[in-house]
């Protein structure tokens, strides 16, 4: 239990102090993971959305696909980016590997499925509803489907969340392709593994908590963006 | 799309394209590939600064261990490996992936395990004590990595005519994992382990783990740096890299590396001018 109290004084100070380093890693961390999943939901909704009002050959093997890639484990992830990224490898003339956009571009990876497979079913559920309405009315399939994501921006921006949550833990894709180099591509969970593994137990701990703390900045800013939008 | 949907796209583009003006500002900027004991023990830390001030040239560490640490060399992802096992920096360069090996400094591996000292090895040699943590079955702790220390490691219970691959049993752990963690499982179940000094006297979770047996001339722990090859791998910054080389192994490099010190304790001690190391 004492750890525990320790880590909580320590993450106090931390952020008390807010020294140069600590921010920014947590610029770092949010910036990386904000981008790979807007990226992801950028990809994501059409993608998903398309799955539900257009007939696409293979339909119900790329829904199975995207669901069993949700448990995909970010460190096949990160071995697969970095094989590629390496300069040995197909795209190492691009010299990204061990930067933050090679860190992006693995969480991107991770949170597309997710973004897909939320956003589906969700269209599963309204196109039923309002689509044939919609289409009825003389909309075009496109305009249709845009109202129809309008209806559910709110289960959107869970998409959204979901996908960023996935990015923002994960430490086993990011620190390979990362590589955690200090004040380069060293994020929350990468120092977090490596405080752990100099044995200052209560440091890892209270960066935790600060993880955390961002974490539900993040989730509380979209709530309140998500009521904004829907007026209420 | 809804308008917000296209502003959030924007801003994930503004963001990517600042990240990677950010990366591409810094021109003097070489990757080396290194082992977690100079990263845990906050050698790098402390030493990167002043390279950096002294040299122009900026730093950027990968904390790998010793097989992992050549194999990114290998793939041509670092443009200087700096690592702690001398067979196998030998056969990276017969294999015409590094330009030349410079001895840099030493320090020691240390056998550490718990105060009361289950299988009595405190102040023996070293063979004797993987002997006696043999035949006690004791608890033991082992990188299994293909780390400089796991190779160092090997090589120990090789020489204590263990066959550890033969021998091994419940008491021997492989956890595949850094020195940090193996110092932290150790901690946590009170079990013997190979540790290289500079991580231990730098580690803060020691529990009821101590220094057993330590100052056996077998326990030496060399470490070496080396250029990657320009001429395998054409990306390499050799210009830079060199640089970095030869400012470790300089007269200026060589005391900065001696001054570095936890609590009043030398942690490497640098011995470039050393032709047989």
């Amino acid at each position: 239990m004492n750890d525990f109290v320790q880590a909580l004084g320590t993450a106090a100070t931390l952020i008390g102090h807010l020294d140069a380093e600590l921010r920014e890693v947590v610029v770092l961390s949010l910036g990386v993971s904000l981008s790979a999943a807007a990226i992801a939901f950028a990809i994501g909704v059409p993608f998903g959305t398309a799955l539900v009002i257009y007939r696409i050959p293979g339909k119900g093997a790329l829904i199975v696909t995207a669901n069993a890639l949700l448990g995909l484990p970010p460190v096949v992830v990160g071995l697969a980016v970095y094989l590629l990224l390496s300069r040995s490898g197909p795209l190492g003339a691009l010299g990204i590997l061990f930067t933050p956009t090679a860190m992006i571009v693995a969480q991107t990876i991770l949170g597309i499925p997710i973004v897909i497979a939320l956003v589906h079913r969700m269209m599963v559920d309204l196109w039923a509803t309002y689509g044939d309405v919609l289409l009825v009315d003389g909309a075009s399939r496109l305009r249709a489907a845009g109202s129809v994501l309008n209806i559910g921006r709110e289960r959107l921006i869970t998409a959204f969340l979901a996908a960023f949550g996935r990015a923002i833990a994960e430490v086993g894709a990011i620190i390979i392709v990362g590589g955690n180099i200090r004040g380069y591509t060293r994020t929350m969970t990468t120092a977090i593994a490596l405080e752990t593994s100099k044995g200052e137990l209560s440091l890892a701990l209270a960066l935790g908590i600060i993880l955390i703390i961002l974490s539900m900045t993040v989730s509380a800013l979209s709530y309140s963006f998500g009521r904004f939008l829907t007026g209420r | 799309m809804t308008h917000w949907c296209r502003s959030l796209r924007a801003f994930a583009i503004i963001l990517l394209a600042s990240l990677s003006v950010s990366a591409s500002a810094q021109d003097e900027t070489i990757v080396v590939a290194s082992t977690t004991s100079t990263q845990d023990s906050g050698l790098f830390g402390y030493l990167l600064p002043i390279v950096k001030e002294k040299t122009g040239v900026e730093v950027k560490v990968l904390a790998q261990g010793t097989g992992q640490a050549l194999d990114t060399a290998r793939r041509g992802d670092a443009d200087v490996v700096l690592v702690h096992a001398r067979s196998a920096e030998e056969k990276f360069l017969a294999e015409g992936f590094g330009v030349k090996r410079y001895p840099v400094m030493y320090n020691d591996f240390i056998l550490v395990g718990p105060k009361d000292d289950p299988a009595g090895i405190k102040g023996r040699d070293v063979a004797a004590a993987l002997q006696a943590i043999r035949t006690k079955a004791a608890p033991f702790i082992s990188r299994g990595d293909r780390s400089g220390t796991h190779i160092a490691e090997l090589a120990l219970w090789k020489d204590a005519g263990v066959d550890i691959a033969k021998d091994r049993g419940p008491w021997y752990k492989e956890i595949g994992q850094g020195m940090g963690a193996a110092l932290n499982t150790a901690s946590a179940s009170n079990a013997y382990v190979l540790s290289d000094r500079g991580t231990w006297l730098a580690f803060k979770n020691r529990g009821d783990l101590t220094i057993l047996v330590e100052g056996d001339k077998r326990l030496f722990n060399q470490y070496g740096v080396m250029l990657v090859s320009p001429a395998k791998h054409p990306t390499v910054k050799k210009e830079a890299g060199q640089r970095f080389i030869d400012w470790l192994i300089s007269s200026e490099g060589q005391k900065a590396i001696a001054d570095y010190k936890i609590e009043g304790q030398q942690l490497f001690y640098p011995n470039a001018n050393d032709p047989n190391a």
